[in-house]
């Protein structure tokens, strides 16, 4: 994220930019688009018997011959050392095998950061992991306690004597805005962006709106608690680990510890939810070492409070967003700037603006983020990362100006909807965010909206409808591999390092590999989740899906291309390459003359070969640059607010998504529900709860931090537009985390449109509705 | 957590013998002592399980109801005197915590479950008057939502929360202790002590009491009743404010009626200011409205939680309107 990393991104750019389209991967739309067959299937998800009979094991509940228990201590103080240390009590301790602190601590470097220059990194932090006797914010581990029993090591953890010397640390947001950073690029976009004189149309237009919105921190909070279990054999390490990132992970692993990589396994095959959590934490590191000194297998799971002290979570944000429109309802200035946390040891810039520089077609822009560098638990991606509360606040202001206006906020929309990029003026490979808006509102019933807040009830309950438009880039992560490994009996095993999170990617994936290596879908096996296998990226931009596809789509290239070699010249596809044979019903097909085929049975028999294995990576995701690519949505909210005591009931969610070719109805619905559950959260409930003075999370339990309960989630209804993105694999753009935004917005805009009420400052509770 | 031994009472004479112990704590459903072992706010020796005690409901002579103290919430809830004769304890246990918590939970110990300030949950890092008396209170200028606005004091705040115990308050329910003394009779709303200069002792209970057994009064009024739940989301949280109502009118103004809190007190508030004002009068918003801020004529709101005073007056108001058919 630096200068020169903004210079050669817009150089590649203006390369890419003479290129004829189709020189590009792409630029010649996938052959499976629109093509029946296990693609586009309501297939369930393949492991799903295997989770409600208890048998998919996660990594807590994987056991190892001699396994001990690890307790975390977790500084209480924010900033200052650990000036006294007497571990002697808890060493004496019932069961206890080692107490690991910054005295015992092997040294260790610092875990490379992820980054967009380092693809490949895995780390959130960039503070040493005890390594010194400095407190660097409050949650940091300090201590590890390892013992016989889960019991023993929380018993002991109490008995390590700890005397600290507090040093005063920076906790108050309002306070560091004065001395806030402005980084040279927010991931790939430059960060400080100004386009005509914004500032000039904003005092001139005859309408504008110009407010703050304010989003609190939110934690991660997935059903699975962090966990690893893991164990040293000499030299070789094995790690079964709750994880989004199986392949980094272990590279990172082999670097820290200065061991072979091929010595490092890390196995997480389930995950109990991610969201962008489950990345490297100190955990991790702490419970290695721990193995290794002790040269015992080590379990930790993380106890809830620790997931909310030791893992970032969503930083807070107060974001300024103007607009500014012309009689006709044009809009001639977006302004979207503000200020969120993120220490200089973090990486996550939380980019709420970016979503706004592709939103709507304008005369004048103004963008930029400012960073607060306060003493906190890293910050990291969540869910949806900038969009989701960058979209409560573009999305809140559309609304607002559409009302200032009297015009309908689609029609507002519609009227700025932008034929190519705004800023860029890339091309947009496919967008049918209106198309959506049109489904969405005819499915909804939107015309039943009354444009006058506050004019419809039922009985004490004021109700309200609202919309507002999600976002989320395209993302394919470069440098993903498979394997394909084909028999001669038509059995298909393709693998990669790649990781479930509960998404149901290998669901998807077996489905993708069936159609592209035109085999049934009972002829798949997809193996993944085990960095022994060819190393897919990390899961994370709601790019894993097309990252596999990719690399799925290469390796069967390849494949093709293995066969026509084995066929031989007897063969009726002799003479054939790669590119112009497909593979259809186990066979290989000549795509000009169907009647050329030759069967997968007969080439491998003919070749005196059981099977053929063959192992590719993805093209590089060029279309990312050549083309501006970004799933949408339309989100729909009927809310009801009590005019007694301003409790808010949303009583009807739906979501209608743009996100090219739906791979799979049954996971994608679920996919956007959850994210759009994720996202009323966000609106109504969700907080953490920070006291600025200690500079601790008051509310590191299920108790206090507020999830939505099942009684607050209505019936969530989904739709999408299904057009195929002409650009990219499978015709697919992400979906996992494009759910989560426009949600917050919809949901304040309902609230709006019921009481005339505007709520600028989430959670939308009900003291800001008295 | 500390290692603790465990022992099982099987009569109230049994757990009052063990109850006297040093270190020893009587063990309900653990809903809430355990989690505080869990944390490190309390640190028992022994666990002295005591729901092998009388779970039995039944009627007493006088047409009231018995409900022994280790009755479990869930059951209390259920019972079909309880949801015909005093819907509002049903209603009550209903809107308090999940339907798994309240399985196991019983009566007594939700009537004894410990403060929900976060700092007072927090010993590794925060300062409590209640957990350790004289360090200070970190809630007065902190984290205040939850808390009190009446009958606080400078060394606490924190608000009561329970829901059943509001419904029981307005039920008039009495609380049979059994100590080494002897049995002895307390009304509910008698039972708690305000925080004052020891907000550490929350009851009037000697050391080594036990609960036995709640009891409720014959209530003809209680047929109409109500329990109205204000939270942070639609269900299991904590009440922000909450009210239970019996009422009944005649003529158009109200002859009988009972009014409690939750959410606003450090203990369950039974607002009889507001009942006195009320009573013989009809139900209007003025006069309910005007009633409330006779209650909460001492009312001391901090930052965080001044928007109570608004909605206790509302949510009084439209609960009594809708039980007396007015229209809010
Ligand atoms: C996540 C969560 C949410 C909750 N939400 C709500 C809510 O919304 N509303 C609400 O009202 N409550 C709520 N609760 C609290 C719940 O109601 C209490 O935890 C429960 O009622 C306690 O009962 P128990 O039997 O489990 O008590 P225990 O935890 O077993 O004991 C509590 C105390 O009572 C003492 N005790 C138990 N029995 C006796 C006896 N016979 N004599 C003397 N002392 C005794 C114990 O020693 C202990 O001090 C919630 C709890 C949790 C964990
Ligand atoms: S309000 Fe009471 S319980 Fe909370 S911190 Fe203050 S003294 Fe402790």
């Amino acid at each position: 994220m630096s200068r020169v990393q903004n210079a050669v991104i817009g150089s590649v750019k203006t390369v890419l930019g003479w290129m004829p389209e189709r020189w590009l991967p792409g630029g010649t739309p996938d052959p499976l688009i629109g093509r029946h067959g296990e693609v586009g299937r309501q297939a369930s998800r393949l492991d799903g018997p295997q989770k409600v009979q208890g048998k998919a094991r996660f990594s807590a509940e994987v056991a190892m011959e001699g396994m001990c228990y690890a307790a975390l201590i977790n500084s209480p103080i924010t900033r200052g050392r650990i000036a006294r240390l007497d571990t002697a009590a808890a060493e004496a301790a019932p069961g206890v095998v080692l107490v690991l602190t910054h005295r015992n601590m092997p040294r260790l470097e610092i875990v490379p950061v992820m980054s967009i220059t380092n693809m490949g990194a895995v780390g959130n932090s960039a503070l040493p992991i005890l390594q010194d006797d400095q407190i660097r914010y409050n949650g940091q581990v300090i201590a590890l306690v390892l013992a016989e029993t889960q019991e023993q090591a929380d018993h002991a953890a109490t008995l390590v004597g700890i005397g600290y010397e507090e040093a005063p640390a920076r906790t108050r947001f309002e306070e560091a805005k004065s001395s806030a950073r402005s980084l040279a690029s927010i991931m790939v976009e430059k960060n400080q962006v100004s386009v005509g004189d914004a500032p000039r149309e904003l005092q001139q237009a005859p309408y504008s709106v110009d407010n703050i919105y304010r989003t609190p921190g939110h934690n991660h909070a997935a059903i699975e608690l962090h966990a690893v279990t893991t164990a040293w054999d000499g030299d070789a390490l094995t790690l079964h680990d709750s994880t989004q990132a199986i392949a980094p992970t272990a590279n990172a692993l082999a670097k820290l510890f200065g061991v072979k990589r091929e010595g490092v396994r890390v196995l997480s095959p389930f995950v109990g939810g991610g969201f962008g959590g489950k990345a490297f934490w100190d955990h991790q590191v702490v419970a290695i070492a721990a193995a290794r000194i002790a040269a015992r297998p080590v379990r930790l799971m993380l106890s809830r409070e620790a997931v909310y002290r030791m893992i970032g979570g969503r930083t807070p944000t107060e974001q300024r967003v103007a607009l500014a429109a012309d009689h006709e309802g044009k809009f001639t200035a977006v302004v979207h700037t503000g200020y969120s946390v993120m220490p200089t040891y973090a990486v996550c810039p939380e980019q709420y603006s970016l979503g706004s520089r592709a939103a709507y077609r304008s005369k004048t822009y103004q963008f930029g983020q400012r960073h607060l560098d306060l003493d906190v638990v890293p910050n990291t991606y969540m869910r949806g990362p900038g969009e989701s509360v960058g979209s409560f606040a573009m999305e809140s202001a559309v609304d607002e100006l559409a009302h200032q206006m009297a015009i309908d906020p689609i029609e507002l929309r519609r009227r700025n909807e932008p034929d190519k990029h705004p800023l860029s003026g890339t091309a947009f490979s496919q967008r049918g965010v209106l198309e959506a808006y049109r489904m969405g509102a005819e499915r909804f019933g939107w015309d039943q909206r009354s444009a006058q807040p506050g004019t419809r009830r039922d009985g004490e309950w004021l109700t309200g409808m609202g919309c507002a438009t999600g976002s989320f880039p395209y993302v394919r992560m470069p440098a993903g591999a498979v394997r394909i490994h084909l028999t001669k009996g038509g059995q298909a095993t393709v693998s990669c390092s790649a990781q479930d999170m509960g998404m149901g990617t290998s669901t998807v994936q077996s489905q993708h590999a069936a159609d592209r290596l035109g085999l049934p879908l009972d002829a798949i096996t997809f193996e993944m989740g085990d960095s022994d296998l060819p190393p897919a990226p990390m899961a994370g931009g709601s790019a894993q899906t097309v990252s596999i596809a990719a690399a799925i789509a290469a390796a069967a290239d390849k494949l093709a291309g293995e066969l026509l070699r084995l066929a031989g010249n007897a063969s009726p596809v002799a003479g054939l390459r790669a590119g112009e044979v497909r593979l259809v019903d186990g066979s290989l097909v000549s795509l000009e003359n169907p009647s050329r085929r030759d069967s997968f049975h007969a080439i491998l028999s003919r070749a005196g070969r059981e099977a053929v294995a063959v192992t590719a990576s993805a093209s590089a995701p060029l279309e990312m640059l050549k083309f501006a690519m970004q799933s949408m949505s339309a989100i729909f909210c009927e809310a009801r607010v009590s005019e007694v005591t301003g409790e808010v009931r949303v009583t009807r969610l739906l979501g209608s998504f743009d996100c090219g070719t739906i791979l799979n109805p049954k996971t994608a619905a679920s996919q956007f529900r959850g994210g759009m559950i994720m996202g009323l959260g966000m609106a109504l409930t969700e907080e953490t709860l920070f006291d600025e003075r200690s500079g601790r999370i008051m509310n590191a339990n299920l108790a206090d931090y507020h999830i939505p309960a099942h009684l607050d989630v209505p019936e969530i209804d989904v739709i999408w537009t299904g057009i195929p993105d002409p650009r990219s694999p499978l015709g697919a753009r992400g979906i996992g985390e494009v759910g989560i935004t426009g949600v917050a917005a919809a949901i304040a805009n309902a609230v709006f449109n019921a009481t005339g009420k505007r709520v600028r400052d989430l959670p939308l509770t009900l003291d800001k509705l008295l | 957590m500390i290692p603790f031994t465990f022992a099982r009472a099987t009569s109230p004479e049994d757990a009052l013998g063990l109850a006297a112990l040093e270190g020893h704590r009587l063990l309900g459903g653990g809903t809430n002592l355990v989690d505080l072992m869990r944390k490190g706010v309390e640190h028992p020796v022994t666990l002295v399980d005591v729901t092998a005690l009388s779970s039995d409901i039944s009627e007493t002579a006088q047409g009231g109801l018995l409900i022994g103290g280790a009755t479990r919430n869930t059951a209390l809830a259920a019972h079909p005197l309880v949801r015909t004769r005093y819907p509002v304890l049903s209603r009550a246990i209903l809107a308090g915590a999940s339907a798994q918590i309240r399985n196991m939970a019983t009566v007594a110990g939700n009537i004894l479950q410990r403060s929900r300030c976060a700092y007072f949950n927090d010993p590794a890092a925060s300062r409590c008057n209640k957990r350790l008396p004289g360090s200070g209170c970190d809630a007065r200028e902190g984290l205040n939502r939850y808390h009190a606005i009446l009958g606080g004091s400078a060394s606490c705040i924190s608000a009561h929360p329970s829901d059943m115990c509001v419904a029981l308050v307005a039920l008039d329910a009495q609380v049979h202790l059994l100590g080494l003394a002897g049995a002895r009779t307390v009304p509910l709303a008698e039972f708690y002590r305000l925080p004052g200069e020891t907000p550490q002792i929350e009851t009037v209970m000697a050391p080594g009491e036990i609960i036995t057994a709640i009891e409720l009064p014959p209530l003809p009024v209680a047929a109409r009743s109500a329990y109205r739940k204000v939270r942070d989301r639609a269900s299991y949280a904590f009440a922000l404010v909450s009210v239970a109502a019996c009422a009944s009118v005649q003529d158009g103004v109200l002859t009988e009626l009972r009014l409690a809190f939750g959410g606003i007190a450090p203990k369950p508030w039974r607002a009889l200011r507001a009942e006195q004002a009320l009573l013989g009068g009809p139900v209007t918003r003025d006069a309910v409205f005007a009633a409330m801020d006779l209650e909460l004529a001492e009312a001391a709101p901090l930052a965080g939680n001044a928007f109570k005073l608004e909605l206790a007056r509302r949510t009084a108001f439209a609960v009594l309107a809708d039980l007396t058919g007015e229209t809010a």
